[in-house]
């Protein structure tokens, strides 16, 4: 039931998170897009949770909580790079370049 | 484990151990007390005199034993197959030459007293000369090759030290090393001698290669042949024989007793002492025997027309202990392994007499020049002359010991030259190749009596060439001098008596004595005689040859008309080739020297060692690694998109993998 349209809906949540990821330079919206994904997961486990089992919902319920641990930790470490450098934008963070 | 009946023989270590002790003691009073001569001549002198006196015990002791008495100590090498211990082995051999080491030794450490007394290297010489003696009794004692090539090598060693000893000049400290990396050539002989001997009788010791060596080897096959050519490789150049013989001309610039001891009458015959003890593999070998003796007698030619011209006093000794070194290789390579002993005995008695003459020589003189305020070369014989007056015992001793070179009877060179003549052309008459090796024996006798009265007549008689006022300063050396003078000065005339053949009415002693080690090589010989009538032909001969040789120079030459070096022109026509030595040394240099100079410094250090080793390999390696990182550091861009991009086509790239 509304298989096909579910996971066509949940491969559009994924590409999009995957573009914002790609593309945006604001460390807010990039971990927003972050999000957008593990919710397409989300989408895709409960979708096909109908046809192969319980196991799909309780991956769900794992998965939020998992994010949500990791939306307090993301928002705390952007907070700390704010303060330090009064700027959340990717592109001047590039301590790592060799 | 120590033989039962080995009795006093079993004290052999100690003779090993006096010189040893005696270095270290001296060694450490180089550092300590330098100044302190009393010590260091108690200590250096002592040593080998108490040397000596156990030798004499030990050489007793050997006498009656049919079998070579062999100590083992401990182990030394175990690999494999191959088992070396350091045990030292007293035969009929080893003892003539302990007693000759340590007596003949002694006497020079004496007579060193005296000539060294002024040195402010005292201490470091005695140290140094009794280090020698130590590792030349190793040689004569090891029981085996390795330990053999121990003492071997350390009397290299010895000998390039003391050869530097005035190492301040530039020329004294060259000649050590010529005489170092000459004697490593032949030493790489020796080596490649030992492996094969391993290889093919599957040990070193002495006692089990010379037994097993009959059954071996067939008799002339190359592999036996090849062994002793290599092993007399080694000899060539420990008794600087032809070709590598121009180390030892150089090494007089060494201290003269050091010349007399090292450079005359022990290292310098360790060679004919190999081809002794391997008595067995050359009588197997018979063109290789035939080489040793061709070599020998050439070399004693060869050297003899060189002396024929020198004007340094020592260079003149040099050519002549070449010349009699050739002498002993003409015996040993012949099969008359005791006559070639017997000379190698009565060679280090007359020629260490005469080196240490030309010492008293030289310390008169250089008293003489100093006094006067000359610069003279206190060596050139130009600049002697008429020495007889003012120093009559060295000039006396001297002239017994220049008869006994030349071969007249009945002085004890008379007997040994004689009797390896005798065996070349009693070998002759079965193989003709050895008449030639005779006649250039015998050419070679004619000519050392010539250049042995023409040192005489120049140094000691015709008037006084060193200068004004200079006879009022040349004097006569010291008792500690010339006490081991009359001592070798005895033995120089006596020392026949050892050896005295059957011909003359002797009993040939040491022919007996030597018997238990040179019989096995005997068997393998082809026994050849010659009559009575020309035995006594040869004897009447060889005499009238140096009888001639004496009395041609004694004609020919004026000393009375020699001008001073300063003065003398210069040689011409062939005079001037045997001055200049035949221009070997100079033949050498273009030959080997240079172009191994210039290998070295324009290929190997230029080329191989700066531009490839240096570099390509060592910074070509830096230069790769730092490209490599340069590389790698361009892809950490700290861009968060860049990873993530690279990460997501990674992604990709794995699971269209995974779902094909």
């Amino acid at each position: 039931m509304l298989l096909g349209p579910a996971l066509a809906v949940s491969a559009l949540l994924f590409t999009i998170g995957v573009v914002g990821v790609l593309f945006r330079r604001n460390a807010i919206v990039v971990f927003m897009c972050v999000e957008l994904m593990l919710n397409a997961a989300n989408l895709t486990f409960v979708a096909l949770a109908q046809r192969l089992g319980v196991a799909g919902h309780v991956f769900v319920f794992f998965v939020m909580a998992v994010a949500a641990a990791e939306a307090a930790v993301g928002l705390a470490i952007i907070l700390a790079i704010f303060r330090h450098r009064e700027t959340v934008d990717l592109g001047n963070i590039n301590l790592l370049k060799g | 484990m120590t033989d039962p009946h080995a009795g006093l023989a079993a004290w052999v270590w100690l003779v090993l151990a006096l010189p040893l002790a005696g270095f270290l003691v001296n060694g450490a009073l180089v550092f300590v007390r330098p100044r302190a001569n009393g010590l260091v001549t108690l200590v250096g002198v002592g040593t080998v005199a108490a040397a000596f006196g156990v030798a004499v015990a030990v050489a007793t002791a050997v006498g009656p034993a049919h079998e070579p008495l062999v100590f083992r100590y401990w182990d030394w090498i175990t690999a494999g197959a191959l088992r070396v211990d350091f045990a030292l082995q007293v035969d009929h051999l080893s003892a003539v030459m302990l007693l000759v080491v340590t007596g003949v030794g002694a006497l020079i450490h004496v007579f060193s007293v005296g000539y060294m007394g002024a040195d402010p290297g005292y201490a470091r010489y005695f140290a140094y000369l009794n280090l020698f003696v130590f590792f030349m009794l190793v040689l004569v004692l090891g029981a085996s090759f390795p330990v053999m090539f121990v003492g071997w090598e350390g009397v290299g060693l010895c000998s390039y030290l003391l050869i530097g000893f005035w190492f301040n000049e530039r020329i004294n400290a060259d000649a050590g090393k010529k005489a170092f990396i000459v004697n490593r050539i032949g030493d790489t002989g020796f080596l490649v001698a030992m492996f094969l001997l391993f290889r093919t009788t599957g040990s070193l010791d002495f006692g089990d290669v010379l037994a097993r060596a009959p059954a071996t080897f067939t008799a002339g096959a190359p592999l036996i042949t090849a062994i002793t050519l290599l092993l007399f490789l080694g000899c060539t150049g420990k008794s600087a024989q032809i070709p590598l013989f121009t180390w030892l001309p150089d090494a007089m610039q060494g201290p003269t007793p050091v010349s007399a001891l090292i450079h005359a009458a022990t290292m310098v015959t360790a060679g004919v002492y190999l081809v002794a003890r391997c008595s067995v593999l050359f009588a197997l070998a018979p063109v290789a025997s035939a080489v040793v003796a061709g070599v020998g007698a050439l070399t004693a030619l060869f050297a003899a027309t060189i002396a024929l011209k020198q004007w340094d006093i020592k260079r003149v000794l040099a050519y002549s202990t070449i010349s009699q070194l050739g002498y002993m290789f003409v015996g040993v390579g012949t099969g008359a392994y005791a006559a070639g002993i017997f000379h190698l005995v009565t060679h280090a008695f007359f020629k260490a007499l005469l080196f240490l003459g030309s010492g008293s020589v030289i310390h008169a003189m250089h008293h003489a020049l100093h006094a006067t305020h000359r610069h003279g070369d206190a060596q050139d014989m130009r600049t002697m002359g008429g020495l007889r007056r003012c120093m009559p015992w060295t000039a006396g001793l001297m002239w017994i010991a220049t008869l006994a070179i030349a071969g007249v009877p009945p002085l004890s060179g008379f007997f040994s030259k004689d009797e390896i003549l005798t065996a070349a052309f009693a070998r002759g008459t079965s193989e003709p190749l050895w008449y030639l090796w005779w006649g250039l024996g015998l050419a070679a006798a004619a000519l050392t009596a010539f250049y042995m009265t023409r040192l005489m007549l120049y140094t000691f008689h015709g008037p006084n060439r060193t200068g004004e006022g200079a006879d009022a300063h040349l004097h006569e050396a010291p008792w500690v001098m010339t006490g081991p003078l009359l001592a070798l000065g005895v033995l120089a005339v006596a020392g026949g008596a050892l050896n005295v053949p059957p011909l003359l009415g002797g009993g040939a002693w040491l022919h007996h004595w030597l018997e238990p080690v040179t019989a096995a090589a005997a068997a393998h010989l082809p026994g050849v005689h010659v009559s009575r009538g020309t035995e006594w032909a040869l004897v009447v001969l060889a005499v009238a040859l140096a009888g001639a040789g004496i009395l041609a120079a004694q004609r020919l030459l004026r000393p009375t008309e020699l001008l001073p070096a300063r003065a003398a022109a210069p040689e011409t026509g062939f005079g001037r080739v045997l001055w200049r030595k035949w221009y070997v040394d100079e033949l050498y240099d273009a030959l080997i020297v240079r172009p191994v100079q210039w290998i070295s410094s324009r290929v190997l250090w230029r080329l191989v060692d700066a531009r490839l080793v240096d570099g390509l390999l060592v910074n070509g390696t830096a230069a790769a690694s730092r490209a490599l990182g340069w590389l790698g550091s361009r892809l950490q861009t700290g861009q968060l998109g860049m990873y993530v991009a690279v990460f997501v086509i990674g992604v990709l790239a794995l699971l269209s993998a995974l779902a094909r």
